[in-house]
């Protein structure tokens, strides 16, 4: 990965519909149960994942070689059902240790008004070829 | 300084099929074992994020209210390896005060490594 991906967004894909289905199933697998309020605590990494999926694609990396470093959320209000949510991802910072990508992102989670719901930061590791061959 | 109840989870692959289906996070390394062992890691292993979100299941069993959490997060420093037969994962969380915030740390065990570090996942509440 070329460090002139520091700085550089990528456009959100398309809104994200928060439905009671999803909320369920996805509390659901974490043996929960959703019986409406707000949404499980780290629901936004179902955009937010998409979002990723997005910068990784355009940067033609295998999510099999991404492994999840760090993830932090931080809460301007609890999702709900009916959000609109739109995530725009913007690479913070890029380390190369040991053929590895270490990249920090920040994802800005907004609703249909375009008001912040919640700003996650991940860190991910790109595996690089070499390393896991050895 | 005061402590939550511990509480133990298990997890298996079967758990990790549902929330690759739930979050959309099909990253094979969560479900299949040769291609975990192809990229270097031990075995199948456990989403950091479906870990997580057992933390904030777990935080919720504590008693602590979603609307009230203003930061959730963690540093994934050691995979909760899945094999077939499924792996339990054990966690403990302390609260302590912030000037006008609480922060609760959760530390999360998995075959009595620790999961999150330094000192565990972390939440921090609102006053």
């Amino acid at each position: 990965m070329d460090a002139s991906i520091v700085g550089r967004s990528f456009p959100p894909p398309a809104p994200f519909e928060v439905t009671e289905a999803a909320l369920a199933d996805f509390a659901a697998s974490v043996g929960q149960s959703y019986d409406g309020g707000p949404a499980p605590l780290t629901f936004p990494i179902v955009p937010a994942f998409a979002a990723m999926m997005g910068f990784l694609a355009a940067e033609e990396i295998d999510l099999s070689r991404v492994v999840h470093g760090e993830q932090k959320f931080s809460y301007e209000r609890p999702v709900v059902v009916g959000d609109l949510l739109s995530v725009t991802l913007t690479v913070a910072t890029l380390r190369q240790i040991g053929g590895n990508d270490i990249v920090g992102t920040t994802s800005a989670v907004t609703d249909a008004d375009g008001a912040l719901v919640c700003t996650g930061t991940a860190t991910l590791v790109h595996r690089g070829v070499e390393e896991a061959e050895q | 300084m005061s402590d939550f109840e511990t509480r133990t989870y298990s997890v298996t692959r079967a758990d990790l099929v549902a929330y690759a289906a739930a979050s959309g996070d099909h990253n094979p390394i969560h479900q299949d074992e040769e291609i975990a062992r192809s990229v270097g890691l031990p075995g199948v292993i456990a989403h950091g994020m479906f870990t997580l979100a057992l933390v904030a299941r777990y935080l919720g069993e504590c008693g602590v209210a979603t609307g009230d959490v203003s930061e959730l997060g963690g540093k994934f420093v050691k995979p909760v390896v899945v094999p077939a037969e499924g792996a339990e994962v054990t966690m403990t969380g302390s609260a302590r005060v912030d000037g006008d915030e609480t922060v609760v740390a959760v530390e999360v065990l998995c075959d009595g490594a620790k999961v999150f570090g330094p000192r565990g996942a972390q939440a921090r509440l609102r006053a």
